[in-house]
């Protein structure tokens, strides 16, 4: 780590670099602004904006589950418990009986106010009140290596994978049809998008993480023309709000997961204008 | 078949499934049976004693009623539903069982307007592991472009899928579902959206492909004048098969008035 530290002051002529903390903030935001841009072209398709948004929700219970059973690392419940969650949903789901968005609102509702209820317990949430909006202190050593691994995981997942997710996502039984396991691929889908939720939600918040997922790929749809621009772009706006938004905000002072999506935003608003007057 | 210009590149494909087909076997000594099929789900049977026998080289046209099952009988054929009964491939010659390659045309495709998806985006994503995130496969476009030749739609191979007509869209799909070349062709009402015109096309192409393939043609049709004119076979279904045979007997059976009525 120290090497990387010492590596970074040298090639960044910035004040804030003497910062660890910051240091550790652009570490995470480079490792996990491009997965955002990628997972969220895929989200985007399969309109499952609500799905990732309650995904996000859920981080709650999984802090109250890690503190009623005293584990250590919060991010050990945190993560276990939004992959049980994202595998519940999706198999309930499947099941057709109920609209779907009615069925992810119910389960989320009911596992956020679970979450809630507890950490309310002795009337003292204030001290979680960080999370809705993320702390960007609060990254660690040990979890910019945990976004690492989760990084190779997902990369390695989508070369393998993305052309049958795709394929899944145009057409389920055109995809059974070429003999595409699509319960298989659906879930390890659902649960990269859980890991890496719950693995940047700390110090991004609850209440925006959502638009991360969302906005690049949102951006890009607007000006891409196929499956390569779509990725491209949306992982170069990512990358770029993430970097102008961690030192923005550190120079005005202001929460840095906001300070990204609202540069993320002013991507998604260029790109919808430059596609209304150019097309 | 005036309407099947046949250029180089397509006689090229068409000569090498030919000779796919010699190294395999002749046309006419594949059958596909298909017995005592029953779907429920939930509490509601909504097929049974389905049985069906087809030979290759055959269009067998199923129609009915909205709910008659005509979809649910197509996704257990792919599998997409559990069923009971059974479903069978067999080489006649060989008197032997076989594994059966299914294509699938469907009804709709998940891409709404602006989704940057292009041809080539949307068939290497169903037949090929080469990331079309990443980069654009030389061999793979390639290959695409041939299986796209068949329909003339080789050119439509950059467009963005979106923006296709419902016919250009329709030949697309057709040429997913036929690369590899299946056994059976499943077509789930194909051709919704599209003018007159584009329908005696699509039907003669499908008629091209039973004269050059060694493959079955399954399709849900409501188009009446076409099925008449290009079917081998007509299976009118409504929880069960009520009446089949050739296309005349079955569309002037008192069966067919009873749940069409007069047409």
């Amino acid at each position: 780590m120290n090497i990387i530290y010492e590596l970074m002051e040298k090639l960044l002529p910035f004040s804030w670099v003497s910062y660890d903390f910051m240091k550790n903030a652009l570490l995470a935001i480079l490792i996990i602004t491009p997965l955002f841009g990628i997972l969220g072209t895929m989200i985007v398709n399969n309109k499952m904006a609500f799905f990732s948004d309650s995904l996000g929700h859920s981080a709650l219970t999984g802090i109250a589950i890690g503190i009623m059973f005293g584990i250590s690392d919060i991010n050990i419940s945190m993560v276990l418990y939004a992959v049980i969650f994202a595998l519940l949903l999706n198999t309930i789901k499947r099941k057709r009986t109920l609209s779907t968005d009615t069925i992810i609102s119910v389960f989320a509702s009911f596992s956020m106010a679970i979450g809630l209820m507890v950490l309310s317990i002795g009337g003292n949430f204030s001290q979680y009140s960080n999370l809705l909006v993320g702390d960007i202190l609060s990254i660690s050593p040990k979890e910019i290596l945990y976004l690492l691994v989760t990084f190779i995981i997902t990369i390695i997942f989508w070369l393998l994978a993305f052309n049958k997710l795709h394929a899944i996502s145009i057409n389920e039984s055109l995809a059974r049809s070429k003999n595409i396991n699509i319960r298989l691929l659906d879930n390890l889908f659902v649960v990269i998008i859980a890991v890496i939720v719950m693995l940047s939600i700390k110090w991004i918040g609850i209440l925006i993480i959502n638009a991360l997922l969302i906005l690049p790929a949102a951006a890009s749809k607007n000006i891409a023309s196929n499956v390569r621009e779509y990725h491209l772009f949306s992982v170069i706006i990512s990358v770029f709000s993430g970097i102008v938004g961690l030192i923005l905000s550190y120079y005005i002072n202001t929460a840095t997961g906001p300070t990204i999506v609202i540069i993320v935003s002013i991507f998604f608003f260029m790109t919808y204008m430059g596609k209304r007057i150019f097309k | 078949m005036g309407v099947f210009a046949i250029d180089n590149m397509k006689k090229k494909v068409l000569n090498k499934n030919k000779e796919n087909i010699n190294h395999d076997s002749q046309c006419g000594f594949h059958c596909i049976q298909m017995q005592d099929i029953e779907v429920t789900l939930g509490q509601n049977t909504i097929l049974s004693d389905v049985n069906i026998h087809i030979h290759c080289g055959h269009l067998t046209t199923i129609i009915g009623r909205n709910g008659a099952g005509k979809s649910t009988l197509i996704k257990a054929i792919t599998g997409e539903i559990p069923y009971k009964g059974k479903i069978l491939f067999q080489d006649i010659r060989l008197n032997k069982m076989l594994d059966m390659k299914v294509g699938y045309v469907p009804q709709h495709i998940n891409i709404e307007k602006n989704t940057p998806t292009s041809v080539y985006d949307l068939f290497a994503s169903f037949i090929s592991n080469r990331p079309v995130f990443l980069y654009k496969d030389k061999y793979l476009y390639q290959e695409i472009k041939e299986s796209l030749s068949l329909f003339d739609a080789q050119n439509l191979i950059d467009k963005t899928v979106s923006d296709l007509s419902g016919g250009e869209l329709q030949r697309v799909l057709l040429s997913i579902a036929l690369n590899p070349i299946p056994n059976l062709l499943l077509l789930d009402e194909p051709i919704s959206g599209i003018d007159r015109n584009g329908m005696e096309l699509f039907y003669s192409n499908l008629n091209e492909l039973k004269l050059h393939y060694d493959l079955a043609i399954i399709m849900v049709s409501h188009d009446f004048e076409f099925v008449r004119k290009y079917s081998d076979h007509v299976i009118l279904l409504d929880g069960t098969i009520i009446k089949e045979g050739p296309p005349d007997e079955v569309l002037d059976s008192p069966e067919f008035e009873n749940v069409f009525g007069k047409v």
